[in-house]
């Protein structure tokens, strides 16, 4: 009986810690997307109320939507995130492959010189690297961050790709290599499929960074037409600091789309890293 | 490669193939810049013509008052930054992952999602959101310290030199406390049952269990994760320019390298910018990440014990 209490009184206690965090990490959101539909006033009167039929206003979206290109920075972002992360898997994958599959003279020090980057941000290039995108007339170009993003996530990419590409095993390979299979379909028709875990544990640690940047949209693109939305976000709310309900509703047009997104690839996402760090 | 004597296997292009799209972005827009970085800091620009100074600018940054004051307060305060993160961000983010991972949890999808989103938003929207919910014109903060009876604690956090470092920090570590939490998550549920089977056997449940058993197994993701926190750290910039924009108000309380590093190279106000200090700058983060980095490798890893199961 007296085991029974204390786990029952453990149990109780998790969930009390756990509720009371879960309340502070969804307070900050939920109070931002409930007043972006209330009027001036009722934001002010009365900030934690629901909006109710007198106090229901969509006049910050209105201004949000008639000022800032929202749309243009949501699909600019989008195009950036979705092209970066593609270029970080594959070339990721084949250096891992290279490197996982093959013996060859400076392997080991070509692996050390790739996994340099985890440990060194690219930022601290910055300089340099603003002087190369100005002398091939890349500034203001998604191309530039796109090449940036796909720098910046390869390390990491091929870090934890190599580490699960040693585990295929190696009769699959050499029997599709019986079977005359080159190397390049062994790569694409044996071994990817078979590291996806790992792709999508890579897809997520590239892909939230490269989302929410705003260094380098900042430096690199800030031109109108390639704003993307954590930029297009920044300098709306530098420009309306002052109209509250314009503010809000720009930031909840920030969080929603990933929000929603979010919550449609939570289970695969934790299954992703999950998967991806058991041992 | 001129291959005078008779190769003994013919070139194996694939390797090459499968190598080169990876090596050359990576050399092309991230190691070549980060040397342009380190030798652009050896040159000074006089008269529109860049001149070799050698360590010149090394010495001005750390030499004369006007910018090491600067420099030491953004170092100061970055490495207060990085303690509060150790201190707060990752034992918290090991004790909500220790609560997950117990087995018959309910709700636990639940809590490690609804723990995770705010990793997932941009700097932007962290920034904003808890400069409204802090500021004393709206009064979300005052009114909730109100009905607990605690409204005289209320101070604008963000505004006060004293506090503003500090706010900020904690708010980071909200915003980034999901990626410890995952990653040891993670790690505790690679722990094989037959090991903590046997612990049960010998009596060792409950928090004695955590701490004899799974600590210890845990310690290499624990390391990890504090050497990913001071690279981050020391590379943060976008939260304090979101909140408190390029001069890192009030009165420099919150400037940290990153604030430093992109006031200098773009300028301010009056004063213009100037790459070559800028890249000193950098080049003094690089060091100061590498010298953290190696320390870690060579002097924690090598000493942290391994288990195979």
């Amino acid at each position: 009986m007296n085991k029974a209490t204390s786990s029952l009184g453990r149990s109780f206690a998790a969930h009390a810690i756990l509720a009371t965090y879960t309340i502070i990490a969804l307070f900050p959101v939920i109070v931002i997307i409930v007043n972006s539909f209330k009027s001036r006033k009722a934001i002010f009167r009365s900030p934690l109320s629901l909006p109710d039929e007198t106090s229901f206003s969509l006049v910050g979206y209105e201004t949000v939507l008639a000022q800032g290109d929202f749309f243009l920075y949501f699909q600019n972002s989008l195009i950036v995130t979705v092209a970066s992360l593609t270029f970080v898997l594959l070339f990721g994958a084949m250096a891992a492959f290279a490197l996982s599959e093959y013996r060859f003279r400076g392997n080991l020090l070509m692996g050390l010189y790739l996994a340099l980057g985890i440990m060194i941000p690219i930022r601290l290039g910055t300089v340099a690297i603003l002087k190369l995108m100005v002398a091939s007339g890349l500034v203001n170009t998604l191309t530039a961050l796109i090449l940036v993003y796909t720098a910046q996530g390869l390390p990491l990419a091929v870090f934890i790709l190599s580490e699960f590409m040693r585990q295929v095993s190696a009769d699959l390979k050499d029997a599709g290599r019986i079977d005359g299979l080159s190397e390049y379909r062994i790569f694409f028709r044996l071994v990817l499929p078979l590291v996806r875990p790992a792709m999508a544990t890579v897809a997520v640690f590239t892909m939230i960074p490269i989302w929410n940047d705003l260094w380098f949209p900042l430096i690199l693109a800030p031109a109108e037409e390639t704003k993307t939305i954590t930029l297009g976000a920044q300098v709306f709310i530098g420009q309306f600091v002052t109209n509250w309900n314009a503010v809000l509703s720009a930031l909840s047009l920030a969080i929603l789309p990933v929000l929603v997104l979010y919550v449609i690839f939570s289970r695969q996402l934790i299954r992703g890293i999950t998967a991806g760090a058991v041992k | 490669m001129s291959t005078t004597g008779i190769s003994k296997r013919r070139v194996r292009w694939h390797i090459a193939i499968f190598l080169a799209p990876a090596v050359l972005v990576y050399t092309a827009i991230m190691i070549i810049p980060l040397f342009g970085t380190l030798q652009l800091s050896l040159f000074r620009e006089i008269d529109q013509k860049q001149i070799f100074v050698g360590l010149e600018n090394f010495r001005t940054l750390l030499g004369d008052p006007r910018w090491s004051e600067t420099f030491w307060n953004a170092l100061g305060n970055n490495s207060w930054f990085f303690v509060i993160h150790m201190l707060v961000q990752n034992p918290l983010g090991i004790l909500f992952a220790a609560l997950l991972s117990s087995p018959r949890l309910r709700f636990s999808a639940f809590y490690r999602t609804a723990i995770f989103v705010p990793t997932i938003l941009s700097f932007v929207i962290v920034g904003f959101a808890w400069k409204l919910i802090l500021s004393p014109l709206w009064g979300i903060a005052p009114n909730m310290l109100d009905a607990v009876g605690l409204k005289s604690l209320f101070a604008p956090w963000l505004g006060k030199p004293e506090y503003a470092l500090t706010t900020l920090g904690l708010i980071s570590v909200w915003q980034f406390i999901g990626i410890p939490m995952m990653l040891i998550y993670a790690a505790l549920l690679s722990i094989p049952d037959e090991v903590l089977e046997a612990a049960e056997c010998d009596g060792i449940t409950g928090m004695q269990q955590f701490w004899k058993i799974k600590l210890p197994l845990i310690l290499p993701s624990i390391g990890i994760i504090s050497i990913l926190t001071f690279v981050g750290n020391f590379n943060a910039f976008d939260l304090i320019y979101t909140t408190q924009g390029a001069l890192a108000g009030p009165n420099y309380a919150t400037d940290i390298l990153g604030t430093f590093l992109y006031r200098t190279f773009f300028g301010f106000q009056l004063q213009l910018g100037d790459p070559n200090m800028g890249s000193a700058i950098a080049s003094l983060m690089f060091l100061i990440i590498l010298a953290g980095v190696s320390i870690y490798l060579f002097g924690i890893q090598t000493r942290l014990r391994r288990y195979q199961f």
